[in-house]
């Protein structure tokens, strides 16, 4: 933006208040909030730089990329012969995280169309508090919900032995995904300009037709972001999926297996490992892998929705 | 003149069916979240009460209050709140007031998205690696509430940004050709104009700051404690891992007492941010610009 008379350039051409009290606090304040500023990227390196430190002695060392990847054995305390293969965890979070998107991607694209096209007035306002709200509910308390409520309803609905699986956690998170998917795509909805719905609806097309061949098109990208980052969302949650698969080392074949993500055995097994340990450096590799990703994950949407505000 | 069309008809059929259709698809979303709270509410109101909030665990957990629990949460949450406020706002002013248009305010932004969307674990791995072994804070108050510090920094960044930025630029304006500083001008115009919105932030970082969990687990919250903390260094009880704990790994614990502790829980991040709504939207209609 063009500023006018910016500060900036005036201190430049007075001399005589360069070592002004006022222009000393103001460069000091500069100098402060910028310090601020940088602290956001000096904290995501750190935060690969110390992950990585803690896990480097296993990659290092023990670290076999073959087992780590393509392995289902997680035998991390064996006395004989501790196997790091976290294959199973991987098809834990997969196949809860796919089932959780299948659960909250139908549902909140159409809640999102619902209250940025079809609702207007007190009922727009209080859908949008409403999902605000579902989007606060803290993990644990999600968790405890899959725990006790969902755990029996599932035992008596579906007439199996453990409620505790793949179904439990997806639909768990799915739930706890939909609200920010529902609050980023009604964004992206209504960041369509006004002009093209009016031009399409003085070309004669229904409320539907406007959503659906122009409106929705339009607002592709942001959508995409919108999913992406449930995604990130539903891989890298822990404490609900901790409580609600069961947490048992299986590559599932049925919605009804129970299955052990990989946040959860980091959150489950981190207190037991000593400091060091083939086991403990294990877990923080574990958490490099999940870091990579989500950055990628969260990078991509970015890149994704900005195309949009660009466009 | 202007009587519908076959078609017209067609079309308005449509539109009601998909109306219908995603109106009950948004129904959907919303019901099971609230025959979820009403079990909550049915099943942990009874045992609610003065005592429970006010006394201390007794019989191994099994009944009693959950008194160190909560005053832990308000004790992370305050600290926590003194290191990201301070460091948020000004990275807020700085984006806001400050940065040019570069690839270095592009890196930052990209950085806080990161931070929002790192999983709660990985923090918590952050934090032990970070603050309890190398800064050696051992499991303490202080290192999970800079944990939680840094989890949370993005949502106050976020609202501190978004309410200055609402501020008018002509604002900005009459005051330097005032002959103000840039300083003075955030000091006495922006700020003023912006501190109700920046308080809705801070308000929904408490909530969140909260209900968080797993980045307190290894590095400073613990499930039971003969005493209450007496410093920063000490470790404390909190009300999400009490919950984990006393759904998960006690045994013989009345139905009640876990629905209990999840109900409070629930019930104090819902009030914060209805309020932080409320406060919203009050600064929304009281807005002359």
């Amino acid at each position: 933006m063009n500023r006018p008379a910016s500060p900036d350039t005036r201190a430049a051409d007075m001399d005589f208040d360069r070592l002004d009290w006022a222009w000393f606090v103001d460069k000091t304040v500069q100098m402060l909030v910028f310090i601020g500023g940088m602290s956001a990227i000096v904290l995501i390196i750190g935060i690969f730089v110390f992950i990585s430190k803690e896990g480097f002695g296993f990659l290092a060392g023990d670290f076999d990329f073959r087992e780590f990847l393509f392995s289902s054995a997680w035998r991390p305390t064996s006395e004989s012969n501790p196997t790091f293969g976290i294959l199973a965890l991987i098809a834990g979070t997969a196949s809860v995280t796919g089932l959780a998107m299948i659960v909250a991607i139908p549902f909140s694209l159409g809640a999102a169309v619902f209250i940025a096209e079809f609702s207007s007035g007190k009922t727009r306002e209080f859908l949008k508090i409403t999902i605000e709200l579902l989007a606060a509910i803290p993990s644990v308390v999600w968790g405890f919900i899959g725990l006790a409520i969902m755990n029996r309803l599932i035992i008596q609905i579906f007439d199996v032995p453990v409620g505790l699986n793949v179904l439990n956690a997806g639909i768990i998170l799915g739930l706890m995904a939909a609200p920010i998917m529902t609050s980023i795509a009604e964004d992206a909805l209504k960041a369509v300009p006004d002009r093209y719905r009016e031009a399409a609806e003085a070309m004669g097309a229904s409320r539907w037709q406007v959503i659906y061949k122009v409106v929705l098109p339009a607002a592709k990208n942001g959508l995409l972001g919108a999913v992406l980052l449930g995604v990130g969302r539903g891989f890298g949650e822990t404490m609900a999926v901790l409580m609600a698969t069961g947490h048992s080392i299986n590559i599932p074949t049925s919605v009804f297996d129970s299955v052990r993500a990989l946040t959860a055995t980091i959150a489950a097994e981190l207190g037991e490992t000593a400091v060091g340990s083939s086991h403990y450096e294990a877990l923080f590799t574990i958490g490099i892998s999940l870091f990579a990703v989500t950055f990628v994950i969260n990078l991509t949407a970015d890149l994704i929705v900005r195309g949009v505000r660009k466009g | 003149m202007f009587e519908a069309t076959q078609l017209n008809r067609k079309n308005q059929r449509i539109q009601k069916l998909y109306r219908l259709l995603l109106g009950s698809m948004t129904g959907l979303l919303i019901l099971p979240v609230i025959l979820i709270l009403g079990t909550l509410i049915y099943k942990g109101g009874p045992i609610i009460s003065f005592d429970f909030l006010f006394t201390n665990p007794t019989n191994g957990m099994t009944a009693g209050g959950i008194f160190p629990a909560l005053l832990g949460t308000v004790l992370l949450v305050i600290v926590a709140l003194l290191a990201s406020v301070p460091l948020g706002i000004a990275a807020a002013i700085y984006l806001s007031e400050y940065a040019p248009d570069n690839w270095f305010t592009r890196a930052i932004n990209l950085a806080i998205i990161n931070l929002a969307g790192v999983p709660s674990i990985v923090h918590a791995l952050f934090g032990v690696g970070a603050f309890v072994i190398f800064f050696r804070f051992g499991t303490s108050i202080i290192a999970a509430s800079l944990t939680l510090a840094i989890m949370t920094l993005p949502v106050v960044i976020v609202a501190t940004r978004e309410s200055l930025q609402a501020v008018p630029m002509a604002f900005r304006e009459a005051c330097w050709s005032m002959g103000a500083t840039r300083w003075q001008t955030i000091r006495r115009v922006v700020l003023p104009n912006a501190v109700s919105g920046i308080l809705t932030g801070v308000i929904l970082e408490v909530s969140r700051t909260a209900g968080e969990t797993a980045p307190i687990m290894f590095t400073g919250a613990v499930f039971f404690l003969p005493l209450l903390p007496q410093g920063v260094l000490d470790q404390t009880m909190a009300l999400s891992l009490h919950l984990f704990v006393v759904s998960t790994q006690v045994p013989g614990i009345p139905e009640s007492l876990p629905y209990g502790v999840a109900l409070v829980l629930i019930s104090m991040v819902l009030l914060m941010n209805s309020f932080s709504i409320a406060l919203r939207m009050y600064i929304r209609g009281k807005k002359k610009w």
